[in-house]
């Protein structure tokens, strides 16, 4: 496969056209997998030994967090991409995604906290992760902020990148901030491979089937509205033209 | 029809309500501003041609 034949999409037009097609059946499969997931999870999984029926928060705690990572990860590839290679539509993605990457972050903080109350006895603590993940949270807003804020789209475009740039620090730290920190109360990865610390089959198949729901759910959102970006910014670019005539 | 959750069911039905509450706003939200900017777009389109 070329790899530069990839910059075709940062064409408008081919962008809208590919995603015509696309869109559809990612957007189904991602309702389906949520659904499968979350109702195999909800109704179909046990308690477990030391937590009782919250386990079933897992569900949605997890592959939010994922996505609240994830998002402001693939902002910061296409905010690089507009950086490098002035392509209108990663910067636009990015545009794109923040939203979504900021109410993931929100449902991870929420379940988070509403889980935290009856196994820790306490909502919220200044824990490495929790306090890095709300970090997140502000940065997400700072981000959108910015974006409204800068009538110029190419300078709004170039600041809110380097702010991806900043951003993706709390990004990498609410991951990883378990492992630089060994203290706090929010455990280590729920997926982790070492040996007495594996999740049982019964729980991690269900929690497979929501994480890829949601990657496929902010798959499906931000073309939506990368597609939304790109038709705001020719409408904008139109209506200039316009002023300038009358 | 709702499993048994025993003492953790107000977190626990809280937790779904709260994320369902809040993805189904955001995807109401996406498509409804989808929805906007294609018919003004549409509009300043039909605009211009009808302009030339």
């Amino acid at each position: 496969m070329n790899i530069n034949a990839l910059w075709a999409y940062a064409n408008p037009k081919k962008f809208i056209e590919t995603t015509d097609r696309v869109l559809p059946a990612v957007a189904w499969i991602a309702a389906l997998m949520l659904a499968v997931g979350l109702v195999w999870g909800f109704f179909f999984t046990p308690d477990d030994f030391r937590q009782g029926a919250t386990v079933k928060i897992i569900y949605l705690h997890v592959p939010a967090a994922l996505m609240a990572i994830n998002a402001w990860l693939m902002m910061l590839v296409t905010s690089l991409i507009w950086i490098v290679r002035r392509h209108h539509v990663s910067a636009l993605a990015a545009r794109a995604a923040a939203p979504v990457g900021m109410v993931m972050t929100l449902i991870a903080l929420v379940t988070g906290a509403i889980w935290g109350q009856p196994m820790w006895g306490t909502w919220w603590a200044w824990d490495p992760r929790l306090t890095s993940f709300l970090i997140l949270f502000l940065f997400y807003l700072g981000y959108i902020a910015l974006w409204e804020a800068i009538e110029n789209d190419d300078t709004a475009a170039d600041l809110t990148a380097i702010l991806c740039l900043v951003g993706s620090v709390f990004a990498l730290l609410s991951r990883y901030a378990v492992n630089f920190w060994n203290q706090g109360l929010h455990q280590g990865a729920s997926l982790s491979i070492r040996p007495g610390e594996r999740m049982d089959m019964v729980f991690k198949l269900p929690l497979y089937v929501s994480m890829a729901g949601f990657v496929l759910l902010f798959v499906a959102l931000v073309l939506v509205r990368t597609r939304t970006e790109i038709r705001a910014r020719r409408m904008r670019a139109l209506l200039a033209r316009e002023r300038m005539r009358a | 029809m709702i499993p048994d959750l025993g003492k953790y069911a107000v977190p626990v039905l809280a937790s779904y309500g709260v994320s369902l509450v809040l993805l189904a706003g955001l995807v109401w939200a996406s498509l409804h501003r989808s929805a906007r900017v294609r018919r003004a777009l549409d509009e300043i389109e039909g605009r211009r041609k009808t302009d030339g």
